[in-house]
């Protein structure tokens, strides 16, 4: 990508929010960015974060921030533009610089709405739009709550913001008011009978709910720091805290102030191209008017921000864009505070619109579904769900569409959408504005075959992931009809899937490879199956691998439990748990190196990789390794690598736990444990995280209170950051937590699936994990727990074991008529003091893509 | 770029070379079901495999992908009804009968005569061809 070595023309981007975010990538990713040199000036000191996730920042302290943009965007944070001069083309910030332009975009977004009420401004007042709010908002909560425990605390607005607010304010530790205006919860996407299930729902978890009650004003105590929410109906609330979430306004001063025409209520003004009535200026997201509207979602305001992006390429190649924003979809579906609510279509239609209305409710599980359907009950117009939302994504995807059954059949199970029959201009993802058809083309065109692969391309289901089934069942109606094979069959031998085979072989008690495929297999296996069936009996728990049949089924490097590399040699990695290892210890692994003429490097997981070993000289090296004291470090098998640490608090002077102990606690624990893929692990002392925990499959980072876990994360080609699972948890409770997620993620995981895709691909995701994990939803965690004590127990080291059996022993032979001649192809040449290998043996084949 | 070198392609007549000599190479309880040795028979490699039948098969050690002697570490098996190795570098699986690369019609293995000779012997036949 060119990064303005030659740019011609400059974009100036003023705010530096989710959409202005947005907008930079877009115009960065797309052709011909070159053209343009990107300026983004933002008034907040940090750069874009999410701010949809806003109360997770608070309850779990999830890190917000989006990813860097690349070296060309040149970022100008904490410094807020005040002015435009059209004229001269040039925005003027609050400290004096002064930026040129050819375009400028605002994406100013929005300011929280404070009612003019009295009291307003005294101290403990507060809104919720930033992480500044928010930091403002704990910091007097903290105090609050030591200084006057038992202090209410009101929220104004029981909108959807609002709602979110309330659950932070509740989880600061604050008994928590919601005042809303309107008679019921969420009036801009609920009907009376939803808003009034979810209030049973929020005040089931010790909320106040007070609607149709405006407020009157705050009032003051003797410090002078708010003490009371006083109602219109003269009754009054105790409050040491209020949070003010009743709405937004637009933040289109800039405009006002460079005369840019603005709406009766607020709202820059712009076309369906998103420009102001000066053609160098656009709007996007919050801050604009479009069509007589302003959008607060993020989905339509991320369209915005494409739609721009691509004016702007096209500019820059002298073409015109056809992108425009053509409104938008306001369908809703969240989880608030642990509730379902849905939102879709138009949800108030009436017999006026020619409109009727089926609604099921059920109060004793909390649950009401309203759906509106034409006067011919065919067709889908809207609809709204509290309590179990499950239907939503399908639902959405008819609106405006004959719906497949009955409304009945609808709401009650039968909403089973055959995702090949969704019309293609139905949007699927509506957070990033994905249609049916651009999925299809894309799954068609760039032969995608995985779920992976489609969110990557498409973006479709990557940002609030509640379209996935849905894209899940076009990708199988797609691949179907292109005759590849939806099969979750292993291979030609088992009609079953991994997971499914790990319960065969755990409930009938299966321990050879024979049994198992006479019985529900056929022929004899390969090399995908045999390796996978190795692995369950081992996770299993039966003995060393190496016994029995079971060597048989063993990839080469779990077979001479060394690493194949390109010659045919092998290179062996002794474990060094926690990566701490006495400078003895690190002497004889320098000695055997010298001895046997290895090839030696430092690997990412703080180990010590040796390579060049023949076959024959593997059992003596490892007889003098396992002499010195060490193990095997399984970086031959599919199972635990190394749980990689900082040094933490025993030296560090930031460090807050003791990272390298529960690292080499976690190592020793989980060594040797065989998994549908390698796991990697790591342990950071402090929030610092020098071990880059949250690119493991399991990670830790130390709390001053305790460990937070964070799961699911991978390097590599596909990264990705985990996820936090829990926080502040002790020693005991962080160890059975990992035990129940690596035997879950071991039971259930398709072949050579790592955690990160594993967890993408599991319905309900984190949450679905946290309630089997935590509150034990599939009543598995004893047998989960009795698992893993098993592995614990029966834990040896298999180069011990090897060591000690002549019949294993006997294959470590070079040849099998020449036991101690080593192959005469293996020759190494010197590079940089060091070994490296020659292929003797001829040209090599190109590998056929398979 | 692509190379077929010659020697791969050409799968050998087991055994009907008039120059073909036996060599004993090990006992069949060396050999263990569905697992491979290698042999260095006259300054040749041969991987010797044992089927779950029974059945002994004899072809080249070298993997003419990787050009490493590494064929005789594969994984037995089947495809269809044909009995496999898959070569443990790149995963390409050859029919122990034939030596033909079942993923790359392109390529054969060099397939050697072998046999169970008296007191449960395996003895391995290697032509001069084998030998240059």
């Amino acid at each position: 990508m060119n990064v303005g070595g030659d740019a011609t023309k400059s974009v100036v981007v003023v705010g530096h929010g989710p959409t202005g975010h947005r907008l930079v990538e877009a115009l960065r990713d797309g052709e011909g960015a070159g053209a343009w040199r990107v300026t983004v000036i933002g008034e907040e000191d940090r750069t874009a974060y999410d701010r949809v996730a806003l109360t997770s920042y608070l309850t779990e302290d999830a890190d917000l921030a989006y990813p860097a943009h690349d070296d060309g965007v040149e970022m100008v944070t904490g410094d807020a533009a005040v002015a435009v001069d059209r004229e001269a083309r040039v925005v003027r910030t609050a400290s004096g610089r002064e930026v040129g332009y050819d375009a400028l975009v605002l994406a100013t977004g929005s300011a929280p709405f404070v009612p003019p009420v009295p009291g307003k401004d005294l101290p403990g007042v507060f809104v919720y739009r930033t992480i500044d709010d928010l930091d403002a908002l704990r910091a007097h909560c903290a105090d609050l709550t030591s200084s006057r425990p038992g202090t209410g605390g009101v929220v104004v607005g029981g909108g959807l913001l609002g709602l979110e607010a309330a659950r932070a304010l509740q989880g600061l530790g604050v008994e928590t008011h919601v005042v809303e205006v309107a008679p019921w919860l969420m009036p801009r996407q609920l009907d009376e009978g939803g808003g009034a299930m979810l209030r049973r729902h929020i005040e089931a978890l010790d909320m106040h709910v007070h609607a149709g009650t405006p407020m009157a004003g705050l009032e003051a105590g003797e410090d002078g720091a708010v003490a009371r929410v006083a109602l219109s109906d003269g009754s009054a609330i105790e409050a040491g805290v209020v949070v003010f979430s009743a709405g937004v306004r637009p933040r289109d001063e800039l405009a006002r102030g460079c005369g840019l025409p603005v709406g009766e209520r607020g709202g820059i003004v712009v076309d369906e191209h998103c420009r102001t009535a000066d053609p160098a200026i656009y709007a996007v997201g919050e801050c604009a008017l479009v069509g007589g509207q302003v959008y607060g979602l993020v989905a339509p305001c991320f369209s915005m921000a494409e739609v721009v992006a691509g004016q702007l390429l096209a500019q820059a190649a002298g073409t015109d864009s056809p992108a425009r924003f053509e409104g938008a979809d306001l369908s809703t579906k969240l989880k608030l505070m642990g509730v379902d609510v849905a939102s879709f279509g138009d949800p108030f239609a009436g017999p006026e619109q020619g409109a009727l209305d089926v609604t099921y409710t059920d109060p004793l599980a909390g649950v009401y579904k309203r759906l509106i359907v034409s006067d011919d009950a065919r067709t889908l117009i809207g609809g709204v769900l509290v309590g179990d939302a499950a239907a939503y994504p399908t639902l959405r995807a008819y609106i405006g569409a004959e719906l497949p059954g009955s409304p009945e059949q609808v709401l009650f199970g039968g909403t089973e959408a055959a995702g090949g029959d969704l019309p293609g201009s139905t949007v699927i993802c509506s957070c990033n504005n994905v249609s049916a058809e651009t999925i299809r083309c894309a799954i068609r065109d760039d032969g995608l075959t995985d779920m992976g692969e489609v969110k990557s391309c498409t973006r479709a289901g990557s940002t609030c992931g509640s379209c996935v089934p849905l894209v899940k069942k076009l990708l199988d109606a797609e691949l179907t009809a292109a005759g590849i094979e939806v099969s979750k069959a292993l291979c030609e031998h088992f009609e079953h899937s991994r997971a499914e085979l790990f319960d065969i072989v755990r409930v009938r008690g299966i321990t050879t490879f024979t049994q198992l495929i006479a019985e529900h297999g056929q022929g004899r296996g390969c090399d995908i199956c045999k390796p996978v069936v190795a692995s369950i009996l081992a996770s299993l728990g039966n003995g060393h691998i190496l016994e029995g049949e079971q060597a048989a089924l063993q990839d080469t490097n779990d077979h001479f439990l060394a690493n194949l590399q390109k010659n045919g040699t092998y290179s062996v990695v002794p474990r060094i748990p926690g990566g701490e290892i006495t400078p003895d210890k690190l002497i004889v692994i320098g000695e055997v190196a010298r001895d046997f003429g290895l090839y030696t490097k430092i690997t990412g997981g703080q180990r010590i990789d040796l390579f060049g070993a023949r076959v024959e000289q593997l059992p003596r090296i490892w007889k003098r390794l396992v002499d010195a004291g060490f193990e095997s470090g399984h970086a031959y098998g599919k199972s635990l690598r190394t749980v990689k640490s900082c040094v933490g608090s025993t030296w560090c002077r930031f460090g807050v736990q003791d990272s390298v102990a529960m690292a080499i606690l976690l190592e020793l624990r989980y060594r040797g444990l065989r998994a549908p893929h390698k796991l990697k692990s790591a342990v950071s002392g402090c929030a610092r995280e020098c071990a880059e925990a949250q690119s493991k499959d399991f990670g830790v980072i130390a709390t001053e209170q305790g460990w937070n876990l964070y799961i699911a994360g991978n390097g590599g080609m596909r990264p990705r950051h985990a996820d936090l699972f829990a926080s502040d948890l002790d020693d005991a409770t962080l160890v059975r937590y990992i035990d129940r997620f690596l035997m879950f993620y071991i039971r259930t995981a398709d072949r050579l699936q790592r955690t990160a895709s594993w967890l993408e691909a599991l319905e309900g995701g984190l949450d679905y994990l946290r309630e089997v994990i935590v509150e034990d939803s599939l009543g598995i965690c004893a047998e989960l727990d009795a698992a893993m004590d098993r592995h614990v127990g029966a834990y040896s080291d298999e180069w011990r074991d090897t060591l000690e059996d002549p019949a294993k022993l006997g294959r470590f032979v070079s040849f099998v008529n020449a036991p101690d001649t080593p192959d005469p192809s293996i020759v190494f040449a010197s590079e940089r003091d060091q070994i490296k290998p020659v292929l003797v043996a001829g040209s090599r084949l190109e590998v056929a893509v398979r | 770029m692509t190379i077929t070198p010659d020697l791969t392609t050409r799968a050998a007549a087991p055994g009907r070379a008039a120059d073909a000599r036996w060599h004993d190479v090990c006992a069949l309880a060396d050999l263990m079901p569905e697992r491979g040795v290698a042999a260095l028979v006259d300054g040749v490699q041969v991987a010797i495999f044992l089927t779950h039948e029974g059945g002994l098969h004899a072809l080249a050690n070298l993997d003419p992908f990787s050009g490493a002697q590494v064929i005789s570490r594969g994984i037995l098996g089947t495809r269809g009804g044909a009995p496999t190795v898959a070569s443990p570098m790149f995963k390409q699986v050859f029919d122990l009968r034939t030596g033909a690369c079942l993923d790359d019609p392109r390529v054969a293995l060099p397939v050697f005569a072998v046999r169970r000779a008296p007191g449960d012997r395996v003895e391995v036949a290697v032509s001069d061809e084998h030998r240059r």
